[in-house]
């Protein structure tokens, strides 16, 4: 990676005894869309406030652009934010909304009203200038708020979940506005959801967070495919679970033994040793099931059929495949014209299998 | 409610609106003992007021002559202390809101972004003042402001002074200072409520955007407290021009205000008439002053402040 754009320092903050942001240490690359996801309360929005000076950090530091920010306010940092309530100063009009932040850069009227009108060109708002605030709908208001923190020419561009507002259609229109602007301008985007479908989709990388700490960060396709734990496993789409035993690793496949006598192979990953008890993850579009005993599959599970729903494009299917563990859920594309229709009665006999690299060892 | 009732009874034909009654009506109600109590005790004797203004005095005797000689005298030569009057009241009003204001804005800032927890002892802390009553606080300040005072003697006792300054008492500075006080309260609440809606995040996106905080506060926060602040002013000043009990108490003869030649007239002078008319004109002039002081915050900002 080139010289990163932000740099955290083993960033924290703490309220109390509580720590809303534990020790986060991660680089940001100049032109990067790189989004914080999680649940609720997981600290998104505190780490957010810190990069922009709006909160102070407890320990650590950030470097915007190799420069240390310490304590320094928001006015003297070269961020800009986008807030969840977009912030539009209902004393002012669109035009004066925008052109706030020009004016503290001391531009003059001309150039001012240039800019501001470029601005509003670019989030297509022309002709709205004089209302306020109230007078425009929420995607506008959004995108007033974005045109405001874009003409600033910010190095990092924050936003706090802000599509959060509106309603799906204009959500997703949003998204890939937002996706465009931020490659046309080559602003580094930081970008906090608790939507993992926005994530997936918009971001260069994502850093999955939780409880105050970061778990991973990846782009989307490798934090679907190969996440490190089993909290971003679960977070990120749906994901089924075995637990068990490493009994054996050999050229590169690890054995684990989820049932006595039962056992699946996984890739191994660094640091796995047999003896240590283990989780294989599979996506359930990854499984199989067919109604007779597969011949020289890599894995097999034998189970019973719980429900079944058809979806159009696939089906869903839930087996149960042994007492006192969670049902695996199953999702079958329905390309073929006869996926056996057996399996989705009740209690019907049924396998389970998917090949070696479908599965994902993870620590316990 | 009405779409309530309308969907409990799905059967019934649509409701016809165009038979309901107004839709302001529905709050006449709810205003009908305020407005009578308004047109009983307001509307009424100020019409009184009126009227009489237009009537004369002679002997013991109010005559029902209608002219206009009362409001004639007050721009002949012998009116010209009510002239004086008039303009000195207006101005020692304003001097006295120009005070509050400025050091109610403080208080209201301090309590509605400084205050954290408990707001509301801080309000009632606010009130307790006003738990003795108004003419004590007035001798309060005779107590402080006298020629034994408190300010007199304990300047005497740290040796700055021989004798007791007497330009403390008595003079229209000591009224401006007993109202300034008397209504810093009543100023803060309305500044603290504008203070207080303003959203936070407003204030952070302008820190965001390049504000220093001072500057974020006259960008920001000072215009959206408008509101509050030219209704603490109004608040203040229109009671204030009138008020005569300050004056009587702390005034002396050079700190009396249009309100004690009012009195005078309707009592001692024996002049109802007289007194009539010099209140409408007072009215009148306040009218003005608040006409004069909305148009110099101009049109745009109030509109903008009406959020
Ligand atoms: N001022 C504060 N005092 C104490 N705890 C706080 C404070 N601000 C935030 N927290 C706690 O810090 C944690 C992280 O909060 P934060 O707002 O960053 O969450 P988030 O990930 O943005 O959640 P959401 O998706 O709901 O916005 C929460 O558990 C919250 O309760
Ligand atoms: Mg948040």
């Amino acid at each position: 990676m080139a010289a990163p754009m932000i740099s955290l320092k083993s960033v924290s903050k703490r309220f109390g005894t509580f720590a809303a942001v534990d020790s986060a240490s991660f680089d940001i690359a100049p032109g990067e869309f790189f989004s914080l996801l999680g649940p609720s309360g997981c600290g998104k929005t505190t780490l957010l406030r810190m990069i922009g000076g709006f909160e102070r950090q407890t320990e650590g530091d950030i470097l915007i652009d190799g420069e240390a920010m310490g304590i320094r306010p928001p006015n003297q940092r070269p961020t800009n934010m986008v807030f969840q309530s977009y912030a539009i100063f209902p004393h002012l009009d669109i035009a004066e909304n925008i052109a706030y932040g020009l004016i503290n850069r001391g531009l003059d009227k001309a150039s001012i009203a240039k800019k501001v009108a470029q601005a509003l060109d670019m989030v297509r708002l022309s002709g709205l200038g004089n209302r306020r605030a109230n007078q425009i709908s929420g995607g506008q208001r959004q995108r007033v708020a974005l045109a405001r923190a874009i003409v600033c020419e910010p190095k990092v561009l924050l936003l706090d979940e802000p599509l959060g507002a509106l309603d799906k259609k204009l959500r997703e229109e949003m998204q890939i506005e937002l996706r465009q602007l931020q490659k046309s301008l080559g602003i580094t985007f930081i970008f906090v959801t608790h939507d993992q479908e926005e994530a997936l989709s918009l971001s260069d990388r994502i850093a999955v967070m939780a409880r105050g700490q970061v778990l991973q960060i990846d782009t989307a396709a490798a934090l679907y495919e190969r996440p490190n734990c089993r909290e971003v496993a679960g977070f990120i789409g749906n994901m089924n679970f075995f637990e068990g035993r490493i009994v054996s690793i050999a050229g590169g496949v690890a054995a684990i033994e989820i049932a006595p006598g039962q056992h699946v192979r996984v890739p191994a990953t660094n640091g796995a040793a047999p003896g240590e008890t283990a989780i294989v993850a599979v996506r359930p579009e990854k499984i199989d099931a067919v109604a007779t005993a597969p011949q020289g599959s890599d894995n097999v599970v034998s189970g019973r059929a719980l429900a079944g729903s058809y979806l159009g494009d696939r089906s869903l299917l839930l087996a149960d495949w042994r007492e006192g563990t969670a049902p695996i859920s199953v999702s079958l594309q329905n390309r073929r014209s006869a996926v056996d229709a057996d399996i989705f009665t009740k209690d019907a006999e049924l396998w389970l299998t998917w090949p070696i690299e479908a599965g994902v060892l993870l620590k316990n | 409610m009405t779409a309530q009732a309308h969907s409990s009874t799905p059967s019934s034909a649509p409701a016809d609106f165009t038979a309901a009654r107004p839709e302001w009506l529905d709050g006449l109600w709810l205003i009908l003992p305020t407005l009578l109590i308004v047109l009983g005790m307001m509307v009424v004797p100020l019409i009184g007021i009126v009227v009489v203004s237009f009537w004369t005095q002679t002997g013991f005797d109010i005559l029902p002559a209608w002219n206009l000689d009362n409001y004639r005298v007050l721009f002949t030569e012998e009116g010209a202390l009510y002239r004086i009057l008039i303009m000195k009241s207006l101005w020692m009003s304003l001097t006295a809101t120009i005070a509050v204001v400025v050091l109610a804005y403080p208080m209201a800032y301090f309590m509605a972004f400084r205050i954290e927890k408990s707001k509301l002892i801080w309000i009632i802390l606010l009130t307790v003042p006003f738990w003795t009553s108004y003419l004590l606080r007035i001798f309060a300040w005779k107590v402080i402001l006298g020629f034994n005072g408190v300010i007199n003697s304990g300047l005497k006792f740290v040796g700055f002074i021989d004798k007791p300054l007497e330009f403390l008492l008595y003079n229209p500075t000591a009224v401006t200072i007993t109202l300034a006080h008397a209504w810093a309260a009543y100023a803060v609440l309305p500044i603290y409520v504008s203070l207080e809606k303003i959203d936070r995040s407003y204030l952070e996106a302008a820190q965001d955007l390049g504000d220093s905080k001072w500057k974020r506060f006259w960008r920001i926060t000072f215009p959206l407290s408008l509101p509050g602040t030219i209704s603490a002013t109004l608040l203040v000043f229109i009671p204030t021009v009138g008020d005569y009990i300050t004056p009587t108490l702390v005034g002396g003869t050079s700190g009396i205000m249009i309100g004690n030649s009012i009195v005078t007239q309707f009592g001692k002078a024996n002049n109802a008439p007289l007194g009539a008319a010099l209140s409408c004109i007072m009215m009148l002039a306040i009218t003005l002053a608040v006409c004069a002081f909305l148009a110099a915050i101009g049109r745009k900002r109030l509109k903008a402040a009406d959020i």
